[in-house]
């Protein structure tokens, strides 16, 4: 409880910010689904032979999951606020929609009966009649549309578009349990209020309700334009970052700490954000030096000239007992020590992310080409089992190291790539579940060991101080050795267009700041 | 003032409505009435197009109402159905205004209007006026329906089974509250019921209707006297009795009454025609004012006062038996 006071406390501004987003993207897709479907619903009152038909429509499509809703329209409108309100949209739809039909279809004959009998027009009859009667039922469902709202507007932060969600989805990247309740917690209360409020219109009768219309109609703009306010005076330029990267130490707040640098920035999903800077929709991403993508989307890495990131240099780790009882197992992984720079891994990454050809292929042509690949080794011996984090470079690094083993050793290999984040693949090798897998010398440091400020700043601008640092401390604490570095130092690394880096001649971090 | 010439309906291959014809003079009231399903209220429906009729016209005044704008033809016809609708978001006055209100009456005439309409149905302004229907009992919610078919004054009602939704007592009360309605008696009236009590007692002329035709159209005594076919007299045997009692009228005892005031006083007139019934009924309600009535028939005036009449009822009851 006091960590997740000193968060908000902590995170003020962003706090404010995102649940502004929220409340923005709830009422702006609350605002067109009603304005679509409470005329629809009065529509098919008229027209029973649709209802059936729409209805069930409308019902289909809240049966989408929705992510996949989502993933199905990145293609069609993008990332950002467009695809998230039209999800949101299609969410609500349905409970207003249906509200609205039943509320009219259930005035009761009679009324309608005598109100026509005595001359009211159609639209009198609408007007004066079925709807101020209508009103309490469709409000009811207003009011669960509100609540869907609240709950799945936290998914907008997977396309950029911001709310609650980016605490919620850099929390569970992080494994960080006050971050999640930081996103879960505002996003509950506000379900709990809106709904409340709603209940309390609700309930008052409904000529109560007709006048409360008037304010309503004020209101729910006004809720809606609240998505903007934060970005009025947001500063800086506009940079995605996924949730990682903002919650990391060593991520976003070091470059802030670091260069004094101000970002609008927008959560975006690892898969998605190279996209959105290559369709001009942030201007600043914080890519992995050696991403395939960098080179396919023409993207310029920022010399980190101040040294904010660490450096990441890869290298197998394994159980200590296991490194010292076969030095044949050593020596093999250390048969790639050195061989693999960054051009080289991003050019292997490039392979594997465009030209779909597999980490399994990739590896074998690369250990081909290097003159260092064998024919398996006779089956049967004792099986070594090798664990990954969940991205491209790692698959083929598993790919690697399992060809040579089974190529210089009698292992029999067993792969479990993709495990998930840093946390998992650790625990995973401390606990035994797996023998190795491939780390980065800055990640075992800030994020594993977490060392006092003092060293930190001593250390972190030196790769061979980084990785001596690791080696001894992970041997010392965990019982786990750090094998030789393959070579190439994938850290962290702001990225921008090549075009717009060329036109305002940026070339590193410092220059953007200039820029400003 | 209100004409029908083969009015006819038909759903699909069912013919609800063949042929309905008749003519209704200013003042009168006819009543519709049949077993279920016999078209009575489709026939009604058909006078103020909530129901298109397939074949036949509607004559209102000499117009072809199918030529009129149908909102205008339906504010000049009060109408009432049987499950009241009224507007359950709207007080007792704002019921009762909604016509007058639609046809862009001024506030305070509207005010007035709904005051006086209360009034004479006989619910306190004071009391009723801000209460919503759900307020009401059902014989006050039939008080409020009638009320607002009759606010803006159309000069035709149309009553579809007012007060069927009643128990009997209060139904009674109503129906003669009703009749006495000051505002109703130059009104022309078309009502539909399934009660031939009723029928009799409110209506100058019954229609009877089975199966979509009209089997008798006539003054209800007629209906007594001579059926016009088998259906008519099995339809009005059972009731016989009360029926003629409800259908005699004052002249039918005419020459029993005095030619000379039998006490001083101011008279009540009533109309020779008058059931017996409603004139024992509207003399013990003038008894105050009236201490006795007067009626004229083919020239001659006589005299009654309360026990006159209903020594005669009496006598007329006698007959029956000798």
């Amino acid at each position: 409880m006091g960590e997740l006071i000193t968060f908000f406390s902590d995170n003020q501004e962003k706090v404010m910010e995102q649940v502004l987003e929220h409340i923005g993207l709830t009422f702006i897709s609350l605002l067109l689904a009603a304005v679509i479907a409470i005329p629809a619903g009065i529509f098919i009152t008229r027209r029973p032979r649709l209802s059936g038909g729409v209805l069930a429509f409308t019902g289909i499509l809240q049966t989408i999951p929705s992510i996949a809703l989502l993933g199905f329209l990145i293609p069609i409108l993008g990332i950002g606020l467009k695809p998230a309100i039209f999800a949101l949209f299609l969410y609500a739809l349905l409970p207003i929609l249906r509200n609205t039909y039943t509320g009219i279809s259930e005035v009761d004959a009679a009324v309608k009966e005598a109100a026509l009998g005595i001359g009211l027009s159609k639209g009198q009859l609408l007007r004066q009649v079925e709807l101020p009667l209508a009103l309490p039922v469709i409000f009811a469902g207003l009011r669960t549309a509100t609540v869907i709202n609240v709950g799945v507007a936290t998914l907008a932060a997977y396309i950029g578009a911001g709310g609650l969600g980016e605490f919620i989805f850099g929390g569970i990247a992080l494994n960080n349990a006050t971050m999640i309740l930081a996103g879960a917690l505002p996003a509950a209360l506000l379900a709990i209020i809106f709904d409340q409020l709603l209940a309390l219109l609700q309930n008052t009768n409904a000529r109560k309700l007709s006048k409360a219309g008037k304010p309503l109609l004020l209101i729910i703009p006004l809720l809606s334009s609240a998505y903007f306010w934060p970005q009025a005076y947001a500063p800086g330029w506009s940079a995605g970052f996924p949730p990682e990267f903002m919650g990391r130490p060593d991520g976003y707040q070091k470059v802030v700490d670091t260069y004094g640098v101000d970002f609008t920035t927008t959560i975006l999903n690892n898969a998605l954000m190279y996209k959105a800077v290559y369709e001009s929709e942030v201007d600043v991403i914080s890519g992995y030096a050696t991403d395939g993508r960098v080179e396919a989307f023409r993207l310029r890495q920022l010399e980190d000239d101040r040294h904010a990131f660490p450096p990441y240099y890869c290298a197998p780790i394994v159980q200590k007992k296991l490194a010292e009882e076969n030095k044949k197992l050593t020596e093999t992984l250390n048969l790639l020590a050195g061989r693999i720079n960054d051009s080289v891994m991003t050019v292997l990454n490039h392979r594997v992310d465009f030209d779909k050809i597999s980490p399994e292929q990739v590896a074998r042509d690369f250990l081909k080409a290097e003159g260092l690949w064998r024919a398996d080794q006779k089956q049967g011996g004792e099986t070594l089992i090798i664990g990954s984090k969940i991205f491209t470079e790692q698959y083929i690094l598993v790919e690697l190291f399992s060809q040579l083993i089974n190529g210089y050793t009698d292992y029999d290999v067993d792969t479990r790539p993709g495990l998930g984040g840093t946390k998992i693949c650790f625990d995973a090798l401390r606990n035994g579940e797996i023998d190795l897998y491939p780390e980065y010398t800055g990640t075992g440091l800030q994020v594993l060991l977490n060392p006092p400020q003092d060293t930190l700043e001593r250390i972190i601008t030196q790769p061979d101080a980084v990785y001596q640092y690791v080696s001894r401390e992970f041997e010392a604490q965990y019982g786990l050795k750090w094998l030789a570095p393959l070579g190439f130092n994938n850290t962290y690394a702001l990225m921008m267009r090549e075009a717009q880096a060329e036109s305002m001649d940026i070339k590193s971090i410092s220059d953007l700041i200039r820029q400003q | 003032m209100i004409k029908t010439q083969g009015l006819t309906r038909r759903f699909g291959d069912f013919t609800a409505v063949r042929e309905v014809s008749f003519e209704l003079q200013e003042g009168q009231t006819l009543a519709l009435i049949g077993p279920s399903g016999c078209g009575k209220t489709t026939t009604l429906k058909m006078l103020n197009r909530l129901i298109t009729p397939s074949a036949g016209n509607v004559w209102v005044n000499g117009q072809d109402i199918s030529q009129q704008p149908v909102v205008q033809l339906r504010r000049q016809m009060g109408y009432v159905i049987q499950d009241m609708g009224l507007f359950p978001h709207y007080t007792v006055a704002e019921n009762i205004a909604v016509v007058p209100r639609l046809l862009g009456w001024e506030v305070s005439k509207i005010k007035a209007r709904t005051g006086a309409l209360l009034e004479q149905l006989g619910l306190d302004t004071g009391a009723f006026a801000q209460k919503y229907p759900n307020e009401l009992s059902g014989g006050q919610q039939q008080r409020v329906g009638i009320a607002r078919a009759l606010a803006a004054n159309p000069p035709i009602v149309l009553m579809d089974e007012p007060f069927g939704a009643l128990d009997p007592l209060t139904r009674q009360q109503i129906r003669r509250d009703f009749m006495e309605l000051e505002e109703l008696r130059s009104k022309t009236t078309i009502m539909v019921t399934h009660d031939i009590e009723e029928a009799f007692e409110m209506g100058s002329l019954v229609c009877l209707l089975n199966r979509g035709e009209v089997q008798q159209l006539a003054p209800p005594e007629t209906l007594l006297q001579s059926p016009a076919n088998e259906f008519v007299a099995d339809f009005v045997a059972e009731k016989a009795a009360q029926l003629e009692l409800r259908s005699a009228k004052l002249r039918d005892i005419f020459s029993e009454l005095p030619e000379a005031p039998p006490l001083p006083g101011n008279a009540l007139p009533l109309s020779p025609t008058l059931p017996l019934l409603r004139a024992i009924y509207r003399l013990a309600k003038a008894r105050g004012k009236h201490p006795l009535g007067s009626t004229t028939y083919q020239g001659q005036q006589r005299y009654f006062t309360l026990p006159l009449l209903i020594e005669a009822f009496k006598n007329n009851l006698q007959s029956w038996a000798n």
